[in-house]
């Protein structure tokens, strides 16, 4: 294998890991966020540390390997769409501990009826899919799964537009609720953010593999129409 | 500046060519088993140092140094050091491929027989071993008994990396081993590099920045005989502490 190879491996692995400890934060906030469980929102918060730890670390790794590399092509590709990867994968990690946050303000589990309303867990589900998808596009260098993940973004971002109209027509006739539901809407709101962390690594690796830059068009797109 | 053993150090390292102080209180100690790279502009020294570390600059009329080059913390510039000796322990690749007018064979073969080697058996063993080494077996075990001179720039650098590994050396010197080469036979040496810092301790001096900076474990900066800043080459090629280095790194200097 060649010396470059073995570095943008290393460099790779190290993320993968990270991928993993953030997998962990946003899996545990979803048995956190459905049980009340303020122990396991306590260990998500303190994992924090240890994403922002591997942050540093790979951010340094990039540094190096541009200034030591000089790589181009597909090489100064992979090691962009990496440092970008690495700063969304951060904000994920980020995002989960907010969402622990909002669940150490609980005093119980949210009211069943309040989450099926919302399609908050269905939402929550989404994310971790997407999220999961997204890591295996990066395994396997796969562009075509990086863009099926991009689509699937659409599904959460459904649920949040709609989220707003619904909790305002429950708390119209539950106004005692208004604390459990802001918290379902705050938690809803990071997970969209999330869709989009995820979203922005999908299309980093779309650009590694393909040289094509697929952000900010979708948008575009939508003006036009 | 390590904590793995240093197989090469100069202690307070003077080098004079008559009246001309090429190289000015010099202190490094170099790393076993990992590349240390030397950069500098033209005339700063890295070649003259290179050069202390096996004595090749012993024959040239005026050249004295003064202070210690040690190898394994043995002196080499002590009078009972037989350089035949020292120069079987530190071998040496220079900027063009030098190969004698003879056959791959006996290229590689050339240092063992000078020792006095003649079994064809352990001959043949060696050429094998270092040519496997040195990456190159592949392309001229059918032609062994062809000329060297008929095989490419590339091939012959390696050829004579493999001349170098036979005699058993644990340093390596490499003189810009690279710069007359193509950019394919480049990357081929500097991948050899890497894997044969595994067994050897490898000093090198390049111009090419980037070669330093792909290659080596280490990297040391001379400018005008002095070593200026000598650190990790991530350091070095990231945040150098001296602004002499930061000039000449990025190409700004002068």
């Amino acid at each position: 294998m060649l010396h470059i190879d073995e570095e943008l491996n290393r460099l790779r692995e190290k993320l993968l890991e990270m991928w993993d400890l953030v997998d962990h934060q946003l899996n545990s906030g979803r048995e956190a966020v459905m049980n009340a469980d303020h122990e396991l929102a306590d260990r998500i918060i303190k994992l924090e540390r240890k994403v922002n730890n591997y942050d540093i670390k790979i951010d340094r790794m990039c540094e190096n390997f541009l200034a030591l590399y000089t790589p181009v092509a597909v090489d100064l590709r992979a090691v962009l769409a990496l440092l970008k990867i690495n700063t969304n994968l951060e904000r994920i990690g980020d995002t989960a501990e907010s969402m622990a946050h909002f669940v150490k303000k609980l005093d119980r589990p949210f009211t069943p009826e309040l989450v099926e309303l919302t399609n908050m867990m269905v939402m929550y589900d989404q994310a971790l899919a997407m999220f999961r998808d997204c890591r295996v596009a990066l395994v396997q260098d796969d562009p075509k799964l990086a863009k099926e993940v991009i689509k699937l973004d659409k599904a959460l971002n459904k649920i949040y537009r709609k989220s707003d109209r619904v909790i305002t027509k429950y708390l119209q006739a539950n106004s005692d609720q208004i604390p459990e539901a802001l918290a379902i809407f705050s938690i809803i709101k990071k997970l969209e953010r999330a869709g989009d962390q995820v979203t922005n690594m999908a299309e980093e690796i779309i650009f590694y593999r393909e040289a094509k830059v697929v952000k900010h068009k979708r948008k575009k797109k939508k003006k036009d129409d | 500046m390590t904590k793995k053993h240093s197989k090469l150090e100069a202690i307070n390292l003077d080098a004079y060519y008559g009246d001309f102080h090429a190289l000015k209180g010099i202190n490094i100690a170099m790393e076993e088993k990992a590349v240390t790279a030397f950069i500098g502009p033209s005339g700063c020294g890295k070649s003259t140092f290179l050069r202390t570390l096996n004595r090749m600059n012993d024959y040239i009329d005026g050249f004295r140094i003064e202070g210690q080059v040690l190898l394994d913390g043995r002196d080499i510039y002590a009078a009972d050091v037989r350089v035949d000796e020292l120069r079987k322990e530190v071998g040496m690749v220079f900027q063009k491929p030098n190969p004698f007018p003879k056959s791959i064979f006996e290229n590689v073969v050339y240092g063992l027989k000078i020792q006095g080697i003649k079994d064809k058996n352990v001959l043949q063993e060696a050429c094998e071993k270092s040519l496997q080494h040195a990456a190159l077996w592949n392309e001229v075990k059918d032609k062994l008994d062809k000329s060297a001179l008929a095989l490419s720039g590339g091939q012959q650098q390696r050829l004579c990396i493999a001349r170098a590994l036979a005699i058993q050396p644990s340093v390596i010197l490499m003189d810009e081993p690279a710069s007359a080469l193509d950019p394919i036979s480049t990357a081929k040496i500097e991948d050899l590099i890497h894997e044969l810092k595994k067994d050897y301790t490898i000093v090198i001096v390049t111009h090419n920045m980037q070669q330093a900076g792909r290659v080596s474990d280490h990297t040391a900066f001379f400018y005008m005989g002095e070593l200026v800043e000598y650190s990790k080459t991530k350091t070095m090629f990231t945040s150098p502490k001296d602004t002499r280095t930061q000039n000449y790194i990025t190409g700004r200097f002068g």
